[in-house]
């Protein structure tokens, strides 16, 4: 009852017009984002993080669970007309939804996708209200220790378990930790590889890197991929579905649903998951029915059942982001580091620190989800038009706003020079295939992590076993050992295994279609 | 040979008709070029796959001599005019269409710099009606 009351006042500050516009405005742009493959919701928060810096915190937030919200609606409109999954959550969702598209049912596909996301959404932010503050209140409880162990563990989820490479994973997560530690020590103020350049005293900005990797790395590399063969669109109309597909779409978003917003809340995190084992589920379930087109021809199921998971997991990491202040997606990284920069602390104290700020964001999310719906389904023809802007023309709209971000911060030209070093790097992550999301968790988790680390080691006066003095650290060690040992065993033991991960699966599909 | 600016709208399907018009009367083949500069993930006047095939196989029944050409990644005046020197085109046709001038400013026009820069005589034709 008590969260019911909450939340009701969380409404009332999130109906004020001014919010109210701010969540319009941020799932537009999310939107605008998310169609435009290449351009994702990290990169706009990323951009626009020095920009909210003169708004209050409150209406920033709403505009940035907008733009999180919003890109993920875009990335099916594009993955489905197409068939170029912007990221990895929308691969699952391109399979049927382009055969679908190419059989004449765009609209079908579109209506499900946009539809199930709401549904899933609505669902996955409920579930946020109702779980992140009995998590927070647990959560303020636990010492030093298990907090270093549970960031550990959710930086080895992200390294070695989302993503094809483990070695990958953990070059980024690396290079990461190695861009937090630059500056000033917190507690001895001794120089950490600083280069003797003073203006890093005070450490590597989030937001430079974040805007460098994201906006400049990308930059860079579409200039190196500059022209391209153009993809052929498939018109669409206003989405709608009929009686049929209604019936074949409503127990896949559930399922769905069920399944993301789990994977989600777990700092295993990532949308790549669900996604895939919400489709194979659906491909299973599918193969009774009779008369309908099957899975590999345009099922609906397989557009629905995806799509839902995608957005209930994008919900779902609003739980260990809002309850312990953990990141599991790029773009809720970039939201914490939005979060740090009005001088927020964010972790399990957040919650009762500023109820009002959290509720707001929380029923804001219910608001623009409900927005997204309203929006998207008429506006999808518009949305398609938006992918014939010319590449220059775009680019060199995200390079202006990158740079007048990295200057306006603190108006030093060295932000600039360091813009350009950390694009130079996003451009070279992408080149060998290192993925940026443990890079980024890196710069964000590992100076917080730090400081853990040095409470739990100064409470024991540096003694070693001042780390595992607490049953909860000790669970997540064992956890921590599991999910990399296991694997590990896992191929000795069956060598020659069913694919397990998106990627084999996809691979072999691949291969069974060239055969 | 008769080069064309074709585009799969009515400016390129009434550039096309008068090139095959042309093209009997001369007796000379036809080359269709259909270029895009490439710079944006989707071209509505890059024909797909599907139309060049129709169009090459409409041509053949025809009984003209004739090829069609998709290049990528160039500026479409500067592609027809580069394929009017290979091929010594004798001709080239071109659709035009009303632009603002506000909208020639923008956009550009890929007929004016055919047009000006074409080193053989241009057809500029519009759509009926």
């Amino acid at each position: 009852m008590e969260t019911l009351s909450l939340l009701g006042g969380g409404m009332l500050d999130a109906l004020t017009p001014m919010n109210l516009a701010w969540a319009c405005i941020g799932v537009l742009l999310g939107t605008f984002v998310g169609v435009l493959p290449g351009v994702g919701p990290a990169m706009a928060v990323a951009l626009l993080l020095p920009v909210t810096y003169g708004l209050d915190v409150t209406s920033a937030l709403i505009m940035f669970a907008g733009i999180y919200y919003g890109g993920m609606y875009g990335g099916s409109t594009t993955s489905i007309l197409l068939n170029t999954p912007g990221e990895s959550a929308s691969v699952m969702t391109a399979l049927e939804g382009n055969k679908m598209a190419k059989a004449g049912r765009a609209a079908q596909a579109l209506a499900t996708a946009a539809i199930g996301s709401f549904v899933a959404g609505t669902i996955g932010t409920l579930g946020v209200i109702f779980f992140a503050p009995p998590l927070a209140e647990f959560a303020v409880q636990i010492g030093a220790p298990s907090y270093f162990a549970i960031m550990l563990l959710s930086m080895v989820l992200v390294s070695a378990v989302l993503g094809a490479s483990k070695l990958r994973g953990f070059l980024g997560l690396f290079i990461g930790l190695a861009i937090g530690l630059v500056g000033l020590d917190g507690s001895t103020a001794q120089p950490r590889a600083m280069l003797g350049l003073n203006q890093l005293a005070e450490g590597i900005d989030v937001v430079v890197v974040a805007v460098g990797l994201f906006a400049v790395g990308e930059a860079l590399w579409t200039a190196a991929h500059l022209r391209r063969k153009p993809l052929q669109i498939i018109p669409v109309g206003r989405p709608w579905m009929g009686k049929d597909d209604w019936r074949r779409s409503w127990k896949p978003w559930l399922r769905g649903t069920a399944l993301g917003f789990p994977f989600g809340a777990v700092p295993a995190g990532g949308a790549e998951t669900p996604t895939f084992l919400s489709y194979v589920a659906e491909r299973k379930l599918a193969k009774g029915g009779k008369g309908r087109e099957k899975f590999g021809e345009g099922a609906i199921e397989g557009v629905a059942g995806p799509e839902a998971a995608n957005n209930a997991s994008a919900a779902g990491t609003l739980v260990p982001l809002l309850a312990l202040g953990l990141p599991v997606t790029a773009t809720s990284a970039v939201m914490l580091a939005a979060i740090q920069g009005y001088g927020i602390t964010p972790g399990p104290t957040l919650m009762t620190d500023q109820p009002d700020l959290i509720w707001a964001l929380l029923a804001s999310l219910l608001i623009g989800n409900a927005l997204l719906l309203i929006l998207n389904l008429p506006l999808a023809p518009v949305w398609a038009k938006l992918l014939r802007i010319p590449r220059p023309q775009l680019y060199a709209g995200i390079l202006f706003f990158a740079s007048l971000g990295a200057y306006a911060f603190r108006q030093q030209p060295f932000d600039v020079a360091l813009l350009v070093v950390f694009g130079a790097l996003g451009f070279a992550i992408r080149r060998f295939g290192i993925p940026v999301l443990p890079l980024i968790l890196g710069v964000i988790l590992g100076p917080l992590m730090e400081a853990k680390l040095r409470e739990a080691l100064d409470l024991s006066s540096g003694d070693l076993s001042g780390l595992f003095n607490e049953p909860i650290a000790l669970i997540v060690y064992a956890i921590i050992v599991i999910v990399v040992v296991a694997p590990l065993v896992w191929s000795r033991v069956a060598p020659t295994a069913t694919p397990t991960t998106p990627h084999e699966v996809l691979e072999k599909d691949r291969q069974e279609v060239g055969s | 040979m008769i080069v064309v600016a074709y585009t799969p709208d009515v400016y390129g399907e009434a550039a096309l008709a008068h090139a095959v018009t042309e093209a009997g009367i001369r007796r000379l083949g036809v080359v269709v070029v259909n270029a895009t500069r490439g710079d944006a993930f989707v071209d509505e006047r890059f024909a797909s796959g599907e139309r060049l095939a129709e169009l090459d196989a409409a041509l053949g029944e025809q009984g003209l001599t004739h090829e069609v050409r998709q290049p990528v990644g160039v500026e479409p005046s500067e592609a027809v005019i580069d394929v009017v020197k290979e091929v010594g085109g004798t001709l080239v046709v071109v659709g035009i269409r009303h632009r603002s001038p506000v909208g020639k400013v923008l956009m550009g026009s890929v007929a004016q710099r055919i047009l000006l820069d074409a080193p053989c005589p241009v057809l500029a034709v519009k759509p009926a009606g």
